[in-house]
């Protein structure tokens, strides 16, 4: 039940787009059309499920502080937790391309709908920020799993919500200096007072 | 004739060190090709930070920071890196700037790190720094690209800090910390008031004022996206 909660709190509630920003640039860019949108909302989705778990047990296992105790006592007061950053980034990067390599083998024609945007998502601060929110809030590996999928749910949905706005929008005359980017910026806001209405719901 | 060739050859060598091409360089991104408004890069960390002015300052300097050493270690490196594993390497030089950035913080401001917390780390995906790293390092010369990435820091840097800036004051109603209202109720009399707007605080009012601002700066420099 606690992680049912966990899992509903990261779709609406800590929407990774609507509370915490992230993702955005792929978000802006990403969001002309559904169909692309649903690409890169499943690839966002596949790699948070991912990587969250498995940066857990790099964190768990060997850069938190006394992490190493596994290896004999005396490593016991070592704290690597100054390399997250970069070892993140590279479990991050590294994923993404295994990813793209058992997907080109098994599933050939995901990989042709997912193809481009696989390498771009190891750039997509939504990853990261994924990580390094699991970190920071000591989740446990079920828990970090349940986020992950969760977030990556919730800007899979926000995604694909935008695209399908802006794909309506074409027809309407909009103002030359809010064409675009500014629009996309104001409805954004719209979207996020309407996500809002989950706020007050206490998981 | 001698006197004529040696004029030639004083001539040739050592651009100024800001001759017009490289002013360029740093005043083209901060209105005509800004990063934010006209490339719309470096906005997934941009906006959480942007409830205060305080905060919003710090992320400035270090973005400018990173990005300017980011680019000098690149461009020192554009040569010997292998163009298969680039994205690897700027990763790992940008995340190295980064790392170095939030040890700082936590040594010499520790509120400060505690109130940024993630978005410190998120710097390595900030879209800007892998950008120009990838337009404009990857190809020039140590002291362009250092410009080069000056100059777009500084786009970002005053983008985010009028968001800022708006924020604070509408939804705060101070500036830097500073109780406008209250001060200004000071001079003015007791009844006057003015109501902060929680919109403001939250993450939508970002949106808001950051459409707002496109619309005012894309009007000015006649800029219409297709």
């Amino acid at each position: 039940m606690e992680l049912f909660n966990l899992g509903i709190k990261s779709i609406f509630i800590d929407n990774m787009v609507f509370a915490y920003f992230l993702g955005m640039c792929s978000f802006l860019a990403v969001s002309k059309k559904v169909s692309t949108a649903l690409g890169l909302g499943a690839a966002v989705i596949f790699v948070l499920t991912v990587t969250t778990p498995t940066n857990w047990l790099l964190n768990e296992f060997v850069l938190k502080e006394g992490a190493l105790a596994w290896l004999g006592d005396s490593f016991a007061t070592i704290d690597l937790s100054f390399l997250r950053f970069i070892m993140f980034i590279a479990i991050i990067a590294a994923m993404v391309q295994l990813v793209e390599m058992v997907v080109e083998k098994f599933a050939p024609a995901l990989y042709g709908a997912l193809g481009i945007f696989l390498p771009l998502i190891a750039v997509n601060c939504a990853i990261l920020g994924g990580s390094l929110f699991m970190a920071q809030r000591d989740y446990t590996l079920a828990e970090a799993t349940v986020y992950g999928f969760g977030s990556g749910t919730g800007f899979f949905l926000a995604i694909i919500a935008l695209a399908a706005i802006r794909e309506k929008l074409k027809y309407s005359n909009v103002p030359n200096g809010l064409k675009g980017l500014g629009i996309t910026m104001l409805l954004t806001g719209l979207m996020g007072i309407a996500f809002m209405s989950f706020m007050g719901i206490d998981l | 004739m001698s006197t004529e060739t040696t004029v030639a050859e004083v001539k040739k060598p050592a651009e100024a060190l800001l001759s017009k091409r490289r002013k360029k360089l740093i005043s083209d991104p901060l209105v005509d090709d800004n990063p934010i408004t006209i490339q719309v890069l470096g906005i997934c960390s941009a906006l959480a930070v942007t409830t205060q002015l305080q905060p919003t300052l710090v992320m400035a300097i270090s973005v400018i920071f990173v990005i300017v050493m980011a680019n000098l270690t690149i461009s020192l490196m554009r040569n010997t890196i292998p163009t298969r594993v680039r994205i690897i390497v700027q990763l790992a030089v940008v995340a190295t700037l980064v790392t170095l950035v939030s040890e700082f913080l936590k040594a010499f401001a520790f509120d400060m790190y505690k109130e940024l917390s993630v978005f410190v780390g998120l710097i390595i995906t900030n879209c800007i720094v892998m950008g120009r790293l990838e337009a404009f390092a990857l190809g020039n010369k140590p002291y362009d690209s250092i410009l080069d990435g000056f100059g777009s820091a500084l786009g970002y840097s005053w983008i985010i800090l009028a968001v800022a800036f708006f924020r604070e004051l509408l939804g705060s109603g101070s500036v830097f910390g500073v109780p406008v209202y209250d001060t200004l109720a000071g001079f003015i009399g007791d009844d006057f008031s003015f109501a902060t707007n929680g919109l403001m605080v939250s993450p939508v009012g970002a949106f808001i004022i950051l459409g707002l601002i496109i619309w005012v700066q894309r009007t000015k420099t006649g800029y219409v996206e297709h």
